[in-house]
């Protein structure tokens, strides 16, 4: 019996998510008394890297490369058939929501999206997630034999645990793909926002496009990435990735900086989970600062270049 | 083309979550009740654009009870040609899916219409559970589709970029933003949407796995340091020495 991860690569290497997958994935087999198998499908060279984070296996699949949520989940479901996997633990990511609800259906288990807690297990299983957007918690009970969940990003400070195995190669049957990819785009440079541990935000406050250049140079000084919210999106001043919130991308950094953000009740649903905030606004009657850890209150025009500075000057320090 | 668009109900975006029953039920008293944002911003609307570019029809389907005919009104005043209504609790995901995918396996949908995630449960899996009992293929986060006859070429917004692909034959997708624009239904389109059948099915037998048994609420902050604006070098020492996070 086993737990199975599914570490996603991408342009061979193994994503930070993947890593936090595994070391979480090996918590889960403790609870089980079972071992912690890592699946890696795709070209990369340090899929058995992942016994670092806890796997006491890895199998990897070379000859997969373009995602397809209908060969991925043939293949992983086979996967976890021939390890006997009692749980499959894939990564909240783009791709791994396109698992999750196919998994649960082709192995007939009960299933979890976005979990930020280890399961426990006594006859049936119970696991907790962050609902209605971070302003609440379930506590979800499974009772099928078999149980799927997909871990939400950053909500395990991963640690070296072990030491690199080898990878392993299956025998199984590759599927045709149900889709075609014809190509990736990605912006280089800053850590995808779902993923970053540091934010820079800004909003309306900022008067118009032309301005964020502070808020850029803020962001790379702290090594961040940046993010809005919606109506500036929304009037194109920054592109729709960028937008947090409710009905944007939910976030969970370490640290969230926001300057000229009011603090609505729907930006403050997607943000709320991060650990630290830091509210920047000139009026002492914004919303946001009720839910920051340390705000500042005057013209951002003049705080965020001070506090770029300020950072400047720490960071010459170490 | 023959379009099928699922929707789903949720709590109005500032809407007093609370719990009742020993917090063991959500408590509905006095909650308004919106369809949810993904369903009605992009993805019934890239359906009704399709139709009107094609000819075709955009059929509506909810899991739910009576309470969400408000919704499914909302959807046939938008423009949706008619309605269907399974008229049973979505207990889960694998429940909904389950009910979606029994009444529909009959019908030769070409694209079948999912929100990315309702934003009360966040769950991100009813479209893809579809798409599985269904043996379809699924795109998850579309922000872009253009239909050339057979053949859509599809963009996914996935980490710090997008993915573009092709897929042939019918197919199930789930809306994120950028997929269309928010359309306001006009009074027209509401005094049409009366005279629309909304069909009240029977849920079939399902099996539930899965259920929520407490709820609780996030730790609440204990309250902001305030800092002086002149002394960001303090900023910079709190979140180095105190809050650890640089
Ligand atoms: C269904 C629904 C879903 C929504 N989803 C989202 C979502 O996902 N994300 C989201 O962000 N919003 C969302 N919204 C919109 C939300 O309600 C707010 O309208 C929005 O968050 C406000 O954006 P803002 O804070 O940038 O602008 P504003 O509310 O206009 O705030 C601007 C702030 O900047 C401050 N300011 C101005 N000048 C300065 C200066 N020189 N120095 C310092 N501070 C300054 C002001 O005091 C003010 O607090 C949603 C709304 C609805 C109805
Ligand atoms: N009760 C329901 N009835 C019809 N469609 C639903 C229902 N619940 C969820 N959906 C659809 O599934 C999508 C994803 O929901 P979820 O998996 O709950 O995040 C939603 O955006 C809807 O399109």
């Amino acid at each position: 019996m086993a737990v199975l991860i599914y570490a996603e690569a991408q342009s061979n290497t193994i994503k930070k998510t993947a890593q936090e997958c595994v070391f979480y994935g090996k918590k889960v087999a403790e609870v089980l008394g079972v071992d912690c198998v890592a699946l890696v499908l795709g070209n990369t060279d340090s899929a058995g890297d992942l016994g670092i984070y806890g796997a006491d296996k890895v199998i990897h699949i070379n000859s997969i490369s373009d995602f397809d949520s209908k060969a991925h989940t043939n293949i992983i479901s086979q996967v976890a058939n021939n390890v006997n996997a009692k749980v499959v633990i894939v990564s909240h990511t783009a791709n791994g929501k396109s698992l999750v609800g196919r998994l649960a259906i082709r192995l007939n288990a009960g299933s979890v999206s976005s979990v930020n807690s280890v399961p426990t297990y006594n006859g049936s299983y119970k696991v907790k997630k962050s609902l209605f957007s971070g302003k609440a918690i379930g506590e979800y009970e499974v009772k099928s034999e078999k149980l799927i969940l997909s871990l939400s990003g950053n909500s395990f400070k991963i640690r070296e645990i072990g030491s690199p195995v080898t990878a392993e190669s299956i025998d199984i049957k590759i599927p045709e793909a149900s889709v075609k990819v014809i190509e990736t785009k990605r912006e280089e440079g800053s850590v995808p926002l779902p993923e970053a541990e540091l934010v820079v935000s800004a909003g309306r406050g900022m008067k118009g496009p032309e301005n964020w250049g502070i808020i850029e140079e803020l962001a790379q000084v702290l090594g961040a990435t940046t993010a809005c919210s919606r109506p500036v999106a929304d009037i194109g001043w920054r592109p729709h990735h960028e937008h947090v919130g409710q009905t944007g991308v939910a976030i969970k950094p370490n640290l969230y900086i926001a300057a000229g953000i009011s603090g609505a009740i729907q930006h403050l649903a997607g943000v709320n989970n991060s650990k630290v905030i830091v509210v920047i606004n000139k009026d002492p009657e914004a919303p946001f600062f009720k839910a920051a850890d340390y705000g500042v209150l005057g013209d951002l025009f003049e705080i965020v270049p001070r506090l770029t500075e300020a950072l400047k000057k720490y960071k010459a320090t170490l | 083309m023959k379009l099928l668009v699922c929707i789903s109900k949720t709590p109005e975006t500032t809407a007093k979550i609370t719990f009742t029953n020993d917090d063991t039920q959500f408590n509905s008293d006095g909650v308004q009740y919106i369809m949810n944002p993904y369903d009605e911003w992009y993805s019934l609307v890239r359906a009704l654009e399709l139709k009107e570019a094609n000819e075709g029809t955009v059929s509506l389907l909810s899991v739910g009870p009576a309470a969400n005919d408000i919704i499914i009104r909302k959807g046939l005043a938008l423009g949706a040609d008619d309605a269907t209504r399974i008229d049973t609790e979505a207990l889960s995901a694998y429940y909904t899916a389950s009910q979606i995918a029994n009444h529909i396996k009959d019908e030769a949908y070409d694209i079948i219409f999912f929100g990315k995630e309702t934003i009360d449960f966040n769950g991100s899996q009813v479209g893809a559970m579809v798409a599985e009992l269904l043996d379809l293929p699924f795109l998850s986060y579309v922000s872009n589709m253009e239909v050339n006859g057979n053949t859509a070429t599809i963009t996914r917004e996935i980490e710090g970029g997008v993915e573009v692909s092709e897929v042939n034959g019918a197919f199930v997708l789930s809306a994120a933003k950028g997929l269309a624009e928010q359309r306001i239904a006009n009074m027209r389109g509401i005094m049409m949407s009366k005279r629309k059948p909304l069909n009240v099915v029977s849920p079939s037998v399902v099996d539930n796995p899965v259920e929520i048994i407490k709820y609780s609420k996030p730790e609440t902050k204990s309250g902001v340091k305030m800092i002086d604006a002149e002394n960001m070098e303090e900023l910079v020492r709190l979140l180095n020495e105190e809050a650890k996070v640089i």
